[in-house]
């Protein structure tokens, strides 16, 4: 009992560092610039009776794009083009920036940019995107970040040495990794965790720093966009499996039941091996795009009931949705690291409860 | 309609983004644990190992100083037993040697006591025999003298022999 309690303690006080740190870097914390811009610009251009789509507006900043989008709407625009790579079969591989698209209201060629997806007049031709949208952008920026962040930590350990204590950044982070090795593979993969924890290591963080940077105003939903978490836990996936030892395999090609109930058990534990991954890529996906969701639709209360005085209701309930989303990121993390450390320990772990499971099966067996 | 759109898009995963993800991904898998995970988690595991072991060198030196005191008392203790030893055996040898010298004393004293005792008895001895002789030379002396002066005339020689005749009865 008491080995749990001191895991969540130390979680607790890592998600109030998190949170504090927050809170010095971006005292406003959410995406709310461009929507309150557009609040005044409504009002003035409220003669027009121009409805504002809040769906529309929503997914614009959850769903990947072609822009980096800053600020400003409509001719007041601030977005950074990005650069487009498309792979055509009749064409092949093609590079130009997405600022010929002008935003879509423009085509480029055969191309053109609807609701983000970049489409060619030709029926026959078909186009793979491999842009690097905002969202990729983004990925690369957090890979720099971590990579130089952790290199330089490194450097840190190598120059001060291991006699004296952590400083600065080491000794932000140090906990984390400790907490990492310690609470979530240690004591879910057991001896054999060493092997797992670098990886652990960057999902955790990769995830984490990109939670962090989604909620920032002009951040990308990387975390939330389902092809991001796809990925992850395809890799959580084949690491899994190929590390599944031979208990692993037993329990979904022979689990302990009668024979007869095998022709139902073992679709069953191989459809498992599929749901667990699964599960993981929803559950990062839907937390982390939920979360922008009601974010932004607090904020267009605003834009429904047409009128600024709903705004103090729009903000309160932002800013505690936003206290919350810290919360979220961190936990998010944490969970999806979590769940990867426990998939990945039952298909290493020697199983000697499985053992004991067994021997009880068998003996229920016997007695029906 | 565009809403509906729009829904498929966000769960539909791009393939633009699956491929970016992968490889920075795994990119990130190698050379973070390569030049990141690899020395900062063999940093931890060293300081780690060393404060463990730090410990235990500290807990071994505690372990050693109390044996070492220990020790130290019993050996305290050992010397105490035999300087109480020691005096007593001191003390007794003090006192066989007082007696037996005390008797050796008296020994000696008693000896000399007799011999002086037997000495004082023959000087004695030969001092009356001196005298017994030197008071029967001068009786002699004084006899002769008397002797000598009764005989000094003949009247008087004549009175002794009268009374030397007187006293000689003639049987």
């Amino acid at each position: 009992m008491s080995s749990n309690i001191n895991p969540r303690k130390k979680f607790t006080r890592i998600c109030f560092l998190i949170l504090a740190l927050f809170f010095l870097i971006s005292p406003r914390l959410s995406a709310n610039d461009p929507d309150n811009n557009e609040t005044v610009k409504t009002d003035s251009a409220a003669a027009d009776h121009e409805k504002v789509n809040i769906t529309k507006v929503a997914f614009e900043h959850i769903l990947d794009s072609h822009y980096w989008h800053f600020w400003g709407e409509g001719h007041g625009t601030v977005a950074l083009p990005l650069p487009c790579i498309i792979y055509s079969n009749t064409k092949g591989l093609q590079f130009f920036s997405s600022g010929v698209f002008n935003h879509g209201h423009d085509s480029f060629g055969d191309y053109s940019l609807v609701e983000e997806e970049i489409i060619s007049i030709d029926p026959s031709e078909k186009v793979y995107d491999f842009s690097l949208t905002k969202n990729v952008m983004q990925l690369f920026l957090t890979a720099i970040i971590l990579f130089l962040l952790f290199t330089s930590i490194a450097k840190a350990y190598k120059k001060t040495g291991v006699t004296s204590a952590p400083k600065g950044k080491q000794s932000f982070f140090e906990p984390l990794i400790t907490f990492v090795r310690d609470d979530i593979a240690k004591t879910n993969i057991g001896e054999k965790s060493d092997r797992f924890v670098p990886y652990l290591l960057t999902i955790f963080f990769l995830i984490l720093i990109n939670n962090v940077l989604g909620m920032l105003p002009i951040g990308a939903n990387l975390t939330g966009n389902i092809a991001f978490t796809f990925v992850l836990s395809v890799i959580t996936l084949i690491v899994t499996n190929v590390n599944g030892n031979k208990h692993y395999w037993a329990h979904i090609f022979a689990p302990p039941v009668p024979k007869a109930l095998y022709i139902m058990m073992i679709p069953l534990e191989i459809v498992g091996i599929f749901t667990k991954p699964f599960a993981l890529m929803i559950r990062l996906f839907a937390n982390m795009t939920a979360g922008h969701i009601i974010v932004i639709s607090l904020i267009g209360l605003i834009f429904v009931f047409d009128t600024l005085w709903i705004s103090p209701i729009s903000v309160a309930f932002t800013l505690f949705i936003d206290v919350l989303e810290c919360l979220v990121a961190l936990l998010q993390a944490y969970i999806f690291t979590l769940l990867t450390s426990l998939f990945i320990g039952s298909a290493v772990a020697d199983h000697n409860e499985d053992g004991v499971h067994n021997a009880d099966d068998d003996k229920v067996a016997a007695k029906h | 309609m565009s809403n509906l759109f729009i829904l498929s898009s966000l769960t539909t995963p791009g393939i633009g983004l699956i491929f970016w993800t992968t490889v920075v991904f795994l990119l990130l898998i190698v050379l973070l644990g390569k030049y990141a995970w690899k020395p900062i988690l063999g940093a931890i595991k060293t300081r780690e190992e060393g404060i463990e072991k730090a410990l235990a060198s500290a807990q071994s030196a505690l372990n050693d100083m109390r044996e070492l005191k220990s020790n130290n008392e019993k050996i305290l203790a050992d010397a105490r037993a035999e300087r109480d030893t020691l005096l007593k055996e001191a003390r007794e040898s003090k006192d066989a040697i007082l007696a037996e010298a005390k008797t050796k004393a008296t020994k000696e004293t008693e000896r000399i006591l007799a011999a002086a005792r037997e000495q004082i008895i023959s000087e004695k001895n030969a001092a009356i025999a001196d005298l017994k002789n030197q008071v029967a030379t001068l009786s002699i002396d004084i006899a002769e003298k008397i002797l000598k002066s009764e005989l000094s005339n003949a009247d008087k020689q004549k009175t002794l022999v009268s009374t030397l005749m007187k006293d000689v009865n003639l049987n």
